[in-house]
């Protein structure tokens, strides 16, 4: 088990603010001391430009950069570290992959999704399914979140051009056999796209063993700073993806009779300037994650997580609507409160948690309401924080959700 | 201002009041009305708003939608408070309402019921809540 009071030590924000109950990990998490280290010492010490100067402090600063490509190659298992492409997020990491896949979907192509994806993976789709001619089609899922496998392979033929799923939904938080996905996919000339968002901050992802052809996700939701993220690809696959960003850092060559030699991927999707304090705090982020050991981070989630639903389904005023996956996100209403009172009776409380649809919009579709209360877990959330919070829960009342204007 | 109207139990049932059993809700299929979808992303509260304005006298405000208890009581409130009203009176109305919600100086006797909001700046980010339906009203009348 994690000395989660030591680990809570590492966490200024936690330090500072001791009465703070902070469930909402799955919008973003907070930040470690060695995180914000690594950032504030870029912009105080070696606030310069990666990749251009000729000079020491560019070398090193470029150094440190391109070796996060090597960490998070490590943290992902990829093959190699060109696999790696920095972004500003998994919402434009899913977007640089379908858009830079745009060209090798037709008329009548099928993109396969489920109806609790994120709106970014859901959106984009939408735009190029429009634009093309081709369809989006939705994989069932059963009402915990999981993916059903026989539907799938149902689903798949020769026109599914993409399946694109999260590995762990970000409302239900079923963490998904993407083992097997990955392998009903393969059978056909398909690109299978994972949305990592939920999961690579949680669980050991492997995307050899997986068999993962594009990865999306976040720093901010692993410990790391904002703004920055990460597209894995296959190196053969990334090849195909066109650019959607032309500019400096991106070309090698080009001249005025529009004659253009772009430069190598990864690069090549890394047009401006870019993000170097979000890729040496990622770099701090997966370093601090690695220490504590991800499976440690996540058999003590899943602890967590089961604790909060024993105690939760005690109370007769809570609907529970993912009692049995793994991962550490709760969604729940108050019977007869709107989830929005719940949530502004619960920040009287000390508690952060996020109420409303949390971009799933297509998801009532599965768990029949449109709003509910989602409590994320990260690994330095506490026992006694489930049990202060639990005690906050007994009083969600439509009252008591008035009382707080008075 | 009645003292009535600062007794704190009382506002608090005036909201409730106001949510279980909302004025003026429910739409109608009627073209000579103008209507309003109001439905933030960064507000959970999805609601339409109706409104029939003839002359510059507002006729009917219609609402309905899925929405919380400050969003549905204070839209509720609006629509009982403007109903009747001509624009330029509805105006100044729902400047003191905003005015009320910034926490800056305004006219208490103007709001009548809808003074049972004067403290949900207490939540701040649920001002968009008592406010989404009266901007949509805002946005019809000009």
């Amino acid at each position: 088990m994690l000395n989660v009071e030591e680990i809570r030590k590492d966490f200024p924000l936690l330090q500072n603010d001791p009465d703070l109950i902070y469930f909402d990990n799955g919008a973003t998490t907070l930040k470690p001391q060695c995180v914000i280290d690594a950032v504030n010492k870029y912009n105080a010490y070696t606030s310069v430009n990666v990749e251009r100067g000729d000079y020491d402090l560019s070398f090193e600063v470029s150094n440190l950069y391109e070796n996060t490509r090597e960490v998070v190659r490590r943290f992902i298992n990829a093959s190699k570290k060109e696999e790696i492409v920095y972004t500003s997020g998994a919402t434009a990491s899913l977007n640089m992959i379908a858009f830079g896949l745009k060209h090798e979907i037709n008329k009548d192509d099928i993109i396969l999704i489920t109806l609790a994806e994120h709106a970014s993976n859901v959106l984009p789709w939408f735009s190029i399914a429009k634009e093309k001619g081709a369809k989006v089609d939705y994989i069932k899922t059963f009402a915990n979140g999981a993916i059903d496998i026989d539907d799938l392979k149902l689903k798949m033929n020769d026109h599914v051009k993409v399946v694109s799923i999260a590995a762990v939904g970000n409302v239900l938080g079923y963490v998904q056999d993407i083992n097997t996905i990955g392998k009903v996919v393969h059978q056909y000339n398909c690109y299978f796209i994972v949305d990592g968002a939920q999961s690579v901050p949680h669980i050991k992802t492997d995307v050899i063993k997986d068999d993962i052809d594009f990865l999306a996700f976040s720093a901010h939701k692993m410990c790391g700073p904002t703004g920055m993220g990460i597209i894995y690809g296959k190196y053969q696959l990334l090849q195909r993806l066109e650019p959607l960003i032309y500019g400096g850092g991106a070309n090698a060559r080009f001249d005025c009779d529009m004659n253009v030699i772009l430069k190598d991927v990864p690069h090549v999707f890394e047009a401006g300037t870019p993000n170097i304090a979000g890729v040496l705090g990622l770099n701090a982020a997966i370093c601090y994650l690695e220490k504590i050991g991800i499976d440690n981070i996540n058999e003590y989630e899943e602890y967590l997580k089961k604790y909060m639903i024993d105690k939760l389904s005690k109370l007769d005023n809570i609907i529970i609507y993912n009692p049995d996956s793994t991962s550490g996100i709760v969604s729940f209403n108050a019977k007869d409160v709107f989830a929005q009172d719940a949530g502004s009776f619960l920040n009287t409380k000390h508690v952060a948690i996020r109420t409303g649809n949390h971009c799933a919009k297509m998801l009532h579709n599965i768990i029949g309401t449109n709003e509910s209360i989602r409590a994320s877990l990260y690994f330095y959330n506490t026992t006694d924080e489930i049990d202060r919070f639990v005690e906050a829960c007994k009083d969600i009342n439509i009252d008591n959700c008035l009382n707080i204007f008075f | 201002m009645s003292d009535m109207l600062k007794d704190p139990t009382i506002l608090r049932e005036l909201i409730m009041d106001h949510y279980q059993y909302p004025r003026n809700h429910g739409l109608v299929d009627d073209s000579s009305y103008a209507s309003c979808h109001m439905a933030s992303d960064s507000c959970i509260d999805d609601i339409t708003v109706q409104s029939k304005i003839v002359d510059g006298v507002i006729k009917d405000i219609r609402f309905d939608g899925v929405a919380c208890t400050i969003c549905t009581a204070s839209t509720s409130m609006m629509s009982e408070l403007l109903k009747g009203k001509t624009t330029d009176e509805a105006k100044k109305i729902m400047d003191n309402y905003f005015n009320m919600m910034e926490e800056k100086p305004y006219d208490e006797d103007m709001l009548e019921e809808a003074i049972a909001m004067c403290n949900v700046h207490k939540q701040a980010n649920r001002i968009k809540c008592a406010t989404i339906g009266w901007k949509a009203m805002k946005k019809m009348m000009e």
